[in-house]
């Protein structure tokens, strides 16, 4: 059984369980300034760690980048 | 004399804010930034390039929100649920700073505000407990609905966004600044330096812009060049501009005491 994730529009496939701490050290953001969207709710970064990845979630994962 | 903007509670001593975007890379807006004298500057929000970032430098490394107040945009949101969206993100990403910039695009080609989509994405971030500054066209009766929904600041624009076109309606902000009680702070359209200054001493609270600084020439020049426009500006509206007099000159040099003449008396 694999996890289909829409992350930023695109799929990707993990290998379940995962948490969002775990996909945040697999996508290789861990440590940036990031905040996470799941099926249109915030993950609270506290909560990283507990929040279980689900097959077909889709997530958003942002930065602040430079704009007017 | 304490001269300061207030928005939301918070004093700031720089009229002056400015956007993050166009410049060649972040010394060059950390530098220009600096120059500004801004103390708020807005920042967009972005899907993160996953895979292509290891070890790549971070915007607010190079403008630290301990230095900064960092104000989020939602700068390419077209729906009042995608805007609405996007800064809760960007609060969680501040670890729940609550001031930001609204705006909600009605026109790929213009870039106009879609009016009531902003409305709507305002009353959303109100009641979430946002502190909303509004980025909205110069319509006195939108501009005191969106301050009535509460926001914390009105933000018409001078002319189109990175247009450089400076400020095409001056009598519709000047209303639109007279009948407010929330600051209001023109965004969007200025050009160059006189049309600050203009903004300002029309009595607009402060000024908003990016691409007439980083676009410029020479950028980190212009963001002092603006600085002191802005400065200027507010100084010259609080000084009191003379009476305009379309058709009578008045001498500055004494009438008296000319050569040539007849004394008098004598």
């Amino acid at each position: 059984m694999e996890l289909l994730l829409r992350i930023n529009g695109a799929e990707r496939r993990f290998a379940p369980p995962l948490t969002v701490a775990g996909l945040v050290g697999a996508l290789g953001v861990e440590g940036k300034r990031i905040a996470i969207e799941r099926n249109g709710e915030i993950v609270p970064r506290s909560r990283y760690g507990e929040v279980e990845l689900a097959d077909g979630d889709r997530l958003e994962v942002v930065v602040a980048v430079g704009g007017g | 004399m304490d001269d300061r903007l207030v928005i939301a509670g918070k004093a700031y001593g720089s009229r002056l804010l400015v956007g993050t975007g166009k410049y060649r890379d972040f010394e060059e807006t950390r530098l220009a930034i600096e120059a500004s004298g801004a103390e708020i500057v807005t920042v967009a929000i972005r899907r993160v390039n996953i895979g292509q970032n290891a070890g790549e430098p971070s915007l607010l490394e190079a403008l630290p929100p301990s230095r900064y107040t960092i104000l989020p945009n939602t700068a390419g949101c077209y729906t009042a649920e995608d805007a609405v969206r996007t800064l809760r993100l960007a609060r969680e990403l501040l670890d729940g700073h609550s001031l930001v910039k609204l705006e909600v695009l009605g026109d790929t080609e213009t870039l106009f505000p879609n009016m009531p989509e902003t409305l709507a994405a305002a009353r959303t971030l109100v009641a979430e407990g946002f502190q909303v500054m509004v980025y909205c066209s110069d319509d006195p009766i939108l501009a005191r609905q969106l301050e009535e929904i509460g926001c914390v600041a009105v933000m018409p624009l001078a002319s189109l966004i990175g247009s450089g076109m400076g400020i095409l309606n001056p009598w519709n902000l000047q209303i639109i600044r007279d009948r407010a009680k929330v600051p209001v702070l023109v965004d969007a359209g200025i050009g160059t330096a006189s049309d600050a200054a203009v903004a300002m001493e029309l009595g607009c609270d402060g000024v908003l812009m990016n691409t007439a600084i980083a676009k410029a020439r020479d950028p980190v020049r212009m963001g002092r060049a603006m600085k002191l426009a802005v400065e200027a500006g507010r100084e010259a509206w609080l000084a009191g501009r003379m009476e305009r007099k379309p058709y009578r000159a008045s001498a500055s040099s004494p009438t008296e005491g000319l050569i040539g003449r007849t004394a008098w008396p004598g």
